[in-house]
């Protein structure tokens, strides 16, 4: 496998940063009351995380060690600053959706994280590629939820109307805790479960009966 | 004093900041294990939110709006939460080394906690978006480090209440492998949500 797609697996699935590294929580249980606003939120994060992660990755080098952590936080926070003006001049319901949470960015863990344990130490092309592939590792995830909070708390998927059904603990802050709770807890159910078929394939062929088995 | 009702009750109960408005969580989820750290942590967030709104809302109000350099809000807040919270970790190291050597780790992971930098930018909206649309008086200094001091202590009655659940979690819960850790924590955040939605119910 190349270096680029072990990259972008990790950022999608094996390092997936809302599943697996828990980090960014505060915007994703803001957002995931509506599919709409949690994809706005994402994709803004996929900008600045490429971004940033360009950024620093040139200017890796040029920083000296002792002061990185504010350096990268100067680099952050007028991305952050840039993206604000940007949306609030052509995006204005994305920016109204977003609210203080669009603020927030500078103080969002994955952006840091990234910063700090992949840009500061691989070339620019690489730190491009990891940035978009965990931007779009934590669109997907908070997309995902935010379709299923959605959904039951509102009835409606991305604005559209399903079920007139609903509960409205679901758009709440009880209900997104909850959400992302069993969403991390599925998710890693899943890749448990996969890991284990992957371990057997290699000793036994796949049939019904072993996966019976398995599921038992 | 009506206000001061209102900002007390809004900051600790019903606009909490962990069960309503879902800032700070990353420290809530990773600093809750034990009781002690909580309080620690807890306390070293509410007087480094108190420091830091009492800095930068006048900044922003007689410094920033005058000169016209309010969009660069973002950038100035996030450095002086960072030389705040570096001065806050020399000043402790100096005067209780004990206190330091106990929330020694906490305290340079507080510049990236979403509560300090979300109460800096909640107070200089109005304060309808503080206590809600029946606001009476207009914001200034002293309500806001109020607001900051309170939302501070909310912070920490939901981390000590967190934290107390995970004890008792850690030490008789049987759960399935794949729930263990940060869902179930999540899940217990969830259930102290709900509680304090009852909250909402008071009217001042």
């Amino acid at each position: 496998m190349n270096k680029y797609a072990k990259i972008t697996l990790d950022g999608l699935i094996f390092q997936n940063p809302t599943f697996m590294l828990v980090l960014g929580t505060c915007p994703t249980l803001g957002m995931i009351s509506s599919a709409s606003s949690s994809l706005g939120m994402g994709l803004t994060v996929v900008v600045i995380l490429t971004l940033s992660n360009m950024l620093i990755s040139a200017l890796r080098k040029v920083i000296p060690n002792e002061v990185r952590i504010p350096a990268y936080i100067l680099v952050i926070a007028t991305l952050v600053t840039l993206a604000r003006m940007v949306l609030e001049k052509f995006l204005p319901d994305l920016y109204d959706s977003l609210g203080s949470f669009l603020a927030l960015i500078v103080v969002n863990c994955i952006i840091l994280g990234r910063a700090e344990a992949f840009a500061s130490k691989h070339t620019v092309v690489e730190s491009a590629v990891d940035g978009v592939a965990t931007g779009f590792g934590f669109t997907f995830a908070i997309t995902i939820m935010g379709i299923i909070c959605e959904f039951l708390g509102a009835g409606t998927i991305f604005g559209a109307h399903i079920m007139d059904f609903k509960i409205g603990a679901f758009t709440e802050p009880a209900g997104k805790f909850i959400v992302y709770g069993l969403s991390i807890a599925v998710f890693t159910c899943i890749m448990n479960a996969v890991e284990r078929l992957n371990r057997e394939r290699k000793y036994q062929p796949l049939t019904r009966e072993s996966l019976v088995k398995e599921a038992i | 004093m009506a206000t001061f009702i209102a900002i007390v009750l809004a900051a600790v109960l019903t606009q909490n900041f962990i069960t309503e408005r879902t800032y700070g969580i990353c420290p809530f989820l990773g600093v809750s294990k034990k009781t002690s750290s909580a309080v620690g942590m807890g306390a070293a967030v509410t007087v480094v939110m108190a420091i830091a709104t009492a800095v930068t809302y006048p900044l922003y109000e007689y410094v920033m709006v005058p000169l016209g350099i309010d969009f660069l809000e973002i950038i100035f807040f996030i450095f002086i939460i960072a030389a705040l919270v570096q001065m806050i970790e020399q000043v402790i190291k100096r005067i209780s080394p004990s206190l330091y050597s106990a929330m020694g780790i906490y305290l340079p992971l507080i510049t990236t906690n979403c509560a300090v930098l979300g109460v800096c930018e909640l107070v200089i909206g109005d304060m309808s978006s503080i206590i809600g649309e029946t606001a009476a008086a207009a914001m200034n200094t002293g309500w806001a480090v109020l607001y900051a001091v309170f939302a501070g202590l909310g912070f920490t009655l939901v981390m000590v209440i967190m934290s107390g659940l995970r004890e008792r979690l850690n030490n008789y819960g049987d759960m399935p492998r794949s729930l263990k850790g940060f869902p179930i924590a999540m899940v217990t955040a969830g259930i102290i949500s709900m509680a304090f939605v009852v909250f909402s119910y008071i009217q001042v």
